[in-house]
């Protein structure tokens, strides 16, 4: 049997790449809501940066597919995990089971489901900036001039997607659940990983919930921030008017609010 | 005190089994759960009905045998302590008690609330054990073990094998049982040479009975009725994955001289 084998034939082969694939999609949840968090900058900020994001083709799919690689490997051990699980326990008890575990423990899969949706609605919203999905527009027809060049204009994508109620609603509702995944998931890692023993087990508890809460928080403000109109109303007032106007008739170039634009 | 019992009975594995309610007669306080069982048993036996089969042995909580979910719980109510040792003061009187046997795939059922846990067994004889030398014993402190590692190893070793763990657990995983046993070996020198070997064997052991994995859920570690602790899993864990790195051993083309 080669190596790739003996991992997936195993059940605590499987925990590792359950354990590997979820570490590495918490690494680029640090990077990505650093990304996120320029939003409380100036526009310039966050365009510049989707615009180097774009700007690097091969950077930018090999993290979306390596990414792609770790959701894929991590949901298939998810249920592959599951139904050996349940397969082990062909008779429940009449009485409840699972005597002192956590609620988050006895809900990841669910929870985790429910996260792979919105991971999906994300990627439409505003990856893919399906107008069906996001109640507003046509996002692709939001540009600023950068450097003069015309880029696509994320800042106030961001702003007018996630001023609708219901965007937002479910965008808190996905960080509550990622929260309590990760609540569980975080230090269960390091425990599948082997990383554990008596003297690490309460750091690893609480680095676990110092990252869980610093990323709940972190995602939380800004679709909050957003919706109160903490950020980018001003900014996005005309554009608002120009986005409902584009849908009708071939969008007139959208014009940056003045005073507001880099030179 | 008196109290109505709420019994799982089916008379083997191919017939179903269905919750029976026996009351039970006037009980003395200070009587363990055992005992309260055995006199309802003589009851049923005086009535000529079938008495309830549940396993025991040494009824002092070291050797493994006895089991039972009790409320719910493997061994019953309290922490750290096995279904032998659980006192009839601990319940009210007039309380309702649902009694279950350890559930999972990989413990069939004899009989009522007996299971079948020789998988425990199975998983024992692949990698279970260390190799030494036959003849008098060595001397005690021939081999140096700091007071630590002996400490840890000790712990390991409390397990008795009860099998309160895969019984508790939401997945029915043996992994507090199996990392106990890769454990107390493993972290011993005198259980260095097999030490890679033993995990792989044990735990690729576990997973052909048909045991869950392990979610981290803690519940093995709450019923425990030695509070073997969650830390030897990860050790395990770490032991496993350094055993798939490595593969199996080679055979050896020209042989040794054994
Ligand atoms: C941003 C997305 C996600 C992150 C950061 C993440 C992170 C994690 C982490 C760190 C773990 C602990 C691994 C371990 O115990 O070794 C975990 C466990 C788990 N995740 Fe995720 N996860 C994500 C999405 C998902 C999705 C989409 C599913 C969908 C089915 C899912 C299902 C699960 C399940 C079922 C477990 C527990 C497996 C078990 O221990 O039996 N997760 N996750
Ligand atoms: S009968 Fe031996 S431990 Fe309970």
């Amino acid at each position: 049997m080669n190596i790739v084998d003996r991992i997936w034939k195993s059940s605590l082969g499987k925990k590792y790449l359950m354990g590997l694939t979820g570490a590495a999609l918490v690494v680029f949840l640090i990077g990505h809501l650093a990304g996120n968090l320029q939003v409380f900058g100036p526009p310039e900020l966050i365009n510049g940066y989707a615009y180097f994001l774009k700007s690097k083709p091969g950077l930018l799919w090999g993290a979306r597919l390596g990414l792609l690689a770790c959701v894929g490997l991590h949901i298939v051990s998810a249920i592959t995990l599951a139904q050996l699980n349940s397969a082990a326990r062909p008779q429940a008890y009449a009485t409840n089971g699972a005597h002192g575990a956590s609620t988050a423990s006895k809900y990841m899969l669910p929870m985790g489901s429910i996260i792979a949706a919105f991971i999906v609605y994300h990627l439409a919203h505003f990856t893919a900036a399906l107008p069906a999905v996001n109640g507003v527009g046509d996002f692709t027809k939001l540009t600023t001039t950068l450097h003069g060049e015309t880029v696509p204009d994320v800042y106030a994508m961001m702003v007018l997607g996630l001023q609708v109620p219901w965007v937002c609603l479910i965008y808190l509702v996905a960080q509550g659940l990622l929260f309590m995944h990760l609540g569980h998931g975080l230090s269960s890692m390091f425990q599948s990983l082997g990383f554990r023993d008596h003297v690490w087990w309460p750091r690893i508890r609480l680095f676990a919930q110092v990252t869980s809460i610093a990323l709940l928080v972190g995602y939380s403000v800004i679709p909050i921030a957003i919706y109160l109109r903490v950020v980018g109303n001003d900014y996005v007032e005309k554009k608002k008017y120009a986005l409902k106007a584009a849908t009708k008739k071939p969008a007139p170039a959208f014009v940056t609010v003045p005073g507001k634009e880099a030179k | 005190m008196k109290v109505t019992l709420k019994v799982w009975r089916q008379k083997n594995r191919s017939t179903p089994g269905a919750f029976k309610t026996h009351e039970t007669p006037e009980l003395n306080v200070n009587m363990s759960f055992l005992e309260m069982l055995d006199v309802v048993n003589e009851q049923l036996a005086n009535r000529g009905e079938e008495p309830i089969a549940f396993d025991h042995d040494c009824r002092e909580g070291i050797c493994g045998t006895c089991s039972l979910v009790i409320d719910g719980k493997p061994h019953g109510p309290h922490k750290g302590i096995t279904t032998c040792q659980t006192y009839m003061r601990t319940f009210n009187d007039g309380d309702e008690i649902v009694i279950e046997p350890f559930r999972a795939k990989a413990f069939p059922l004899i009989k009522d609330l007996v299971v079948d846990r020789k998988a425990f067994d199975r998983i024992q004889h692949a990698g279970g054990y260390i190799t030494v030398r036959t003849g008098a014993a060595p001397d005690a402190n021939s081999v140096p073990v700091p007071k630590q590692t002996a400490d840890f190893a000790m712990d390991a070793a409390q397990c008795i094998g009860c099998g309160a763990c895969v019984a508790a657990c939401k997945n029915a995983s043996a992994m507090l049982f199996v990392a106990a046993k890769i454990s107390h070996l493993g972290l011993m020198p005198q259980g260095q040479p097999e030490r890679y070997r033993r995990a792989k064997g044990m735990v690729d052991q576990m997973d052909k009975e048909g045991f869950g994995a392990c979610t981290v859920t803690g519940s093995c570690e709450a019923v425990c009725p030695k509070e073997i602790s969650l830390d030897f899993i990860a050790r395990m864990n770490r032991d496993y994955g350094v055993a798939l790195l490595k593969g199996d051993a080679k055979a050896v083309k020209s042989g040794g001289a054994g």
